[in-house]
């Protein structure tokens, strides 16, 4: 799980405030300082020394219990998904930059299941395990990774990674903690003839760092390499099911690259076999751009500069920054080039002047190279492989539920379960293009990848994809599936940026009926997909994507782009749908007519028919095109 | 019969040829057709000359393969085909008779042939007009309506009927009155009347007008159907007796006349056999309400329908005398129209023995 480091900065920056949090008493003069003399001044209730006996710091563990919710530990439904989530999430990327294809487990157990043989009805004690095939985590570093909330990535590293909640597996294992009391059990091996270990590792939440209560050696493990993390929480699995599903399932279709296994209480082991063989490109790791930099973190920067002066400063730490644009910089600032890096750190003037000038300064868009987006024809291999398993395995029974909640109920209820969703298979392409068809059901599926853009400096790159028609209810709302970096974004649909720009768009255009105000109502699952250095969050929850104005359009031109396409598969089909209608209009007028004129010509009438469906076969496809336009013409 | 068997086969003939040319065309890989004349006021003409309404030369092909023409033109060849056997077997029958006998379910769908008589009876037209023949040398007529009643005798296929003996009831006028069914016999009628309606046909015969003035009185129940017309165009013919039209006054009344006098559009290639120019308007006249004193409180205020359909009239090239104009223009200005019976209120039988009287005096009719 090395993967710690690559987390993304987001969450890690609001880890820096829990950080801060526990300052010593002294150190906080501002709040204790007596109100200015005012006309009517209140009576005083305490003094500062008074106050100084309630100061104390605080832990991480306290911090934690109450702020939860920041952390997407909610409530314990919540919780199931988060832990899941966070686990997962390391897995891909440590996958990923250790350049492994990824096979991961996700099980979660309940415990009530086990020993009663009953399902948990509500909240009660689980275990989710996940395991990876990945690089495997180095014995000395497994306990930070685990047990110390503050270990990982760098403030300024700006790469595209998953690490939405940003604060990480140590985060869930807190939380394992303070539930059940048990420790997060990690099992790790780096590779064949290396030792397997296996851990309990706890955490001491008043030094935030962590303590390992066991550490021994397995004889044998199944990995070659890779880790597997086990971990004890109080959840809800009765109402967190659907979300951890709906996880799952987008987590497969925005990862095609990835094998998923999925154990479920009481279920069968569902799996999400890998569309393709290929790891997505290596997000290349770049430096911020001038223009995305905020005031305070440009004197954050300033500080840890090693440059002799403040224009090495900028050229060494920015992208896009070439000596003459450092002068540049530096002319609109009214700066001296010799400052030192540190000034501009200790002096908050400076670094507005210098702040300042580096927005009025026209710079170059950063480098894009630093993206890695699906792909359009990953995308469709990944809507592909989702829509079989899911065609496959729909809703079936009561509580299978890795449904797309409406598709229609079409199963035959005692239709064996596949034990393994069969791969995609390279599905015979139809006479339309872009039409697969997946279990019987004919799905179009329309993709498209966005060239690279730049909101406040940070690129980011929109992807769109759709997949019409099949066992999606044509009378529903679209399924809207949000993606940010291949991480789903399952909550606070309504607040993001990414709905908002759906909802904009005019589908009926494309000829979906769409309500003014809500999503499109068709048969269709719309997929959008955020790939960014920077994906700009609502809120610390991370749920929903903000509404830059360059976002939205980006998002908006895709959608369009895709529905254009729809809108010609929707003509084709009604197109066919017609000539089918009609030939079988013929077909049947066809037996009454031969039988009248036969009888008029006095002659048999079979003949006569046989000619009519001759003729019906070659009419139908050229005469009718040109009367279809002639009509179309006139109304 | 003779005659009507040269005839018959003639129209045999004619369905047969049209049978044969759709045969041919699938045959030939073509989409089969037939060719219709076009029977709409796009392709009617007032012929001046001849003062009828013709039908113009469009022609409309109805294809077999277009979904919009695909169930008519079967329903062509259903009718087509009836029609043959009605004709070799020698029976005549009603064109709702003819409805039952083309309905039925196609296949195993839950579509009908036809699925009321709206829609068979205008695919009979349709046969007439593009086969050139007439409803009757089809074998088949419309349900009768029309009443006759007059000194005059006719034989009635074979039977001889006195109508000078005809009671309260008249003598029911047949949907064929071909000379081969009806022939005129001894008669002392000086003129055609031809009345809107049954009530006021009624009152004409009970207070036995016909017998007072030679005249033959006759009515078409509103719109007068073909036996009605073509009755009269014969009388006219045959017998040389003016035509004089008495209706409402209102646009509906002034129409009939206008049909009875030159045709109508749907039936225009009928016009020759069935248009009587020189029929004469007698009344209602826009101009008898101030004439025949007629109190404003019989009057019944004019509609936006009817407001249309008298601006519509204006149009007409039919209607383009100025005697017309001024009807129309006067009736749209008032505002308001008049039924015969509104006469009534000068005496039960103020219309047979003063109005009518004294227009057909004054010759206050227009022609």
């Amino acid at each position: 799980m090395a993967a710690k480091a690559a987390r993304a900065d987001q969450g890690q920056r609001q880890l820096e405030l829990v950080a801060v949090a526990p300052v010593p008493p002294a150190a906080e003069p501002r709040f204790a300082a007596p109100p200015e003399a005012e006309p009517r001044r209140p009576k005083r209730r305490a003094t500062a020394e008074q106050m100084a006996t309630r100061q104390r710091e605080i832990s991480i563990s306290e911090f934690f219990t109450k702020n939860r919710h920041l952390l997407g530990f909610d409530n314990p439904s919540k919780a199931l998904l988060t832990t899941i989530k966070e686990a997962v999430d390391n897995s891909l990327d440590a996958c990923e930059e250790a350049g492994i294809l990824p096979e991961i487990s996700i099980e979660v157990r309940d415990l009530g299941f086990e020993k009663s043989g009953e399902l948990t009805k509500g909240e009660g004690r689980f275990v989710v395990a996940v395991e990876d095939n990945g690089p495997g985590i180095v014995k000395a570093q497994a306990p930070k990774i685990f047990g110390k909330l503050l270990y990982g990535s760098k403030f300024h590293r700006l790469k595209q990674s998953r690490g939405q909640q940003g604060i990480g597996i140590s985060a869930a294992a807190m939380y394992g903690q303070l539930t059940t009391g048990q420790p997060i059990r990690v099992v790790s091996r780096t590779g064949k003839g290396k030792p397997t270990h296996s851990f309990d590792i706890q955490i001491d939440t008043r030094k935030n760092s962590p303590v390992v209560t066991r550490d021994e050696e397995l004889p044998d493990w199944h990995q070659e390499h890779g880790t597997l993390v086990e971990l004890e929480i109080v959840a809800n699995w009765q109402a967190g099911q659907k979300f951890v599903n709906r996880y799952v399932e987008h987590t497969a279709l925005a990862n095609p690259h990835c094998t998923v296994h999925y154990v479920r209480p009481k279920q069968h082991r569902l799996s999400f076999p890998r569309a393709t063989q290929e790891l997505p490109k290596e997000a290349l790791e770049i430096l911020p751009h001038p223009h995305g930099v905020e005031l305070g973190a440009l004197m954050t920067m300033a500080g840890d500069s090693t440059s002799h002066d403040v224009k090495g400063f900028l050229q060494t730490s920015f992208s896009r920054v070439s000596s003459q644009v450092a002068s540049e910089i530096l002319r609109n600032a009214s700066l001296k080039e010799r400052l030192r890096p540190r000034q501009i750190a200790a002096d908050r003037d400076l670094a507005a002047k210098l702040h300042a000038g580096i927005q009025a300064t026209k710079i170059m868009a950063p480098p894009v190279n630093c993206l890695s987006p699906i792909g359009d024809a990953l995308m469709r291999q990944g809507l592909v492989s989702f829509l079989s398993v899911i065609e496959t395995e729909g809703p079936e029974g009561d509580d299978g539920q890795l449904d797309l909640d409406q598709v229609a109920k079409k199963k035959g209820k005692g239709k064996a379960r596949a034990k393994e969703a069969p791969p995609p298979e390279p599905v015979e392409t139809e006479a339309e293009e872009g039409v697969e068809k997946i279990k019987g059901h004919d799905y179009f599926i329309a993709t498209v990848t966005r060239p690279p853009r730049v909101y406040r400096g940070n690129p980011f790159q929109v992807e769109v994809g759709l997949a019409y028609g099949g066992s999606w209810p044509a009378d529903k709302p679209v399924e809207l599936f949000r993606f940010a970096n291949r991480v789903p974004l399952l909550f606070q649909r309504s607040a993001c940026g990414i709905t908002e720009a759906v909802v904009k768009t005019d589908w009926r255009n494309y000829l979906l009926s769409h309500p003014k105000g809500s999503l499109p109502v068709g048969p269709m699952a719309l997929l959008v997909h955020i790939a960014s250095v920077w994906v700009p969050f609502t809120s610390e929850s991370k749920e929903a994507v903000a509404h830059y104005p360059e976002i939205l359009k980006e998002i908006q031109l895709a959608a369009q782009e895709c529905g254009r396409k729809l809108a010609a598969h929707i003509r084709k089909r009604q197109h066919a749908d017609y000539q089918a209608q009609r030939r079988s209009i013929f077909e049947l007028y066809i037996h009454e007519v031969a039988q009248a004129i036969g009888k008029i010509v006095g002659r048999s009438p079979d003949p006569i028919r046989r000619e009519f469906m001759r003729v019906a076969g070659k009419v139908t496809e050229a005469d009718l095109a040109a009367q279809d336009a002639k009509q179309e013409e006139g109304g | 019969m003779a005659r009507m068997d040269a005839v018959s086969k003639k129209t045999v003939a004619k369905i047969e040829k049209l049978a044969e040319s759709v045969v041919r065309a699938v045959k030939g890989g073509a989409n089969p057709f037939v060719e219709i004349p076009v029977r709409s006021l796009a392709n009617v003409r007032f012929n001046e000359k001849k003062r009828v309404v013709e039908l113009g030369n469009q022609r409309q092909k109805r294809y077999f393969f277009n979904v919009s023409m695909a169930k008519k033109f079967m329903q062509t060849f259903l009718v087509s085909d009836a029609c043959k056997e009605l004709i070799e077997s020698g029976k005549t029958t009603s064109i709702r008779d003819l409805y039952y006998i083309t309905k039925h379910t196609i296949g195993d769908s839950k579509q009908n042939t036809f699925e009321e008589q709206d829609e068979s009876d205008p695919i009979i037209e349709d046969i007439e007009v593009a086969l050139d023949t007439l409803r009757e040398e089809l074998h088949l007529f419309a349900s009768r309506k029309g009443t006759m009643v007059g000194p005059i005798t006719i034989r009635d296929s074979g039977d001889t009927i006195d109508l000078r003996r005809m009671g309260s009831g008249g003598w029911g006028v047949p949907s064929i009155v071909e000379e081969n069914v009806i022939q005129f016999g001894r008669h002392e009628a000086k003129y055609v009347l031809l009345v809107e309606k049954d009530a006021v046909w009624s009152r004409f015969n009970e207070d036995k007008f016909w017998k007072r003035q030679n005249a033959i009185i006759i009515h078409g129940g509103g719109q007068p159907p073909r036996g009605v017309r073509r009755m009269v165009q014969r009388l006219h013919r045959e017998l040389k007796l003016p035509v004089y039209v008495l209706v409402d006054n209102d646009p509906w009344g002034f129409y009939i006349y206008s049909v009875v006098k030159q045709g109508s559009i749907n039936l225009a290639f009928e016009s020759m056999r069935m248009a009587v120019p020189d029929a004469r308007f007698i009344g209602l006249s826009s101009f008898d309400k101030v004439a025949y004193k007629l109190p404003s409180n019989v009057a019944i205020k004019m509609d936006d329908g009817d407001v249309a359909r008298a601006r519509q009239m204006l149009a007409y090239p039919w209607f383009q005398a100025k005697q017309w104009q001024r009807e129309i223009q006067e009736m749209v200005k008032s505002g308001v129209k008049f039924e015969l019976e509104a006469l009534s209120r000068r005496g039960i039988s103020f219309i047979t023995e003063e109005y009518l009287p004294t227009k057909l005096r004054e010759k206050d009719w227009i022609a």
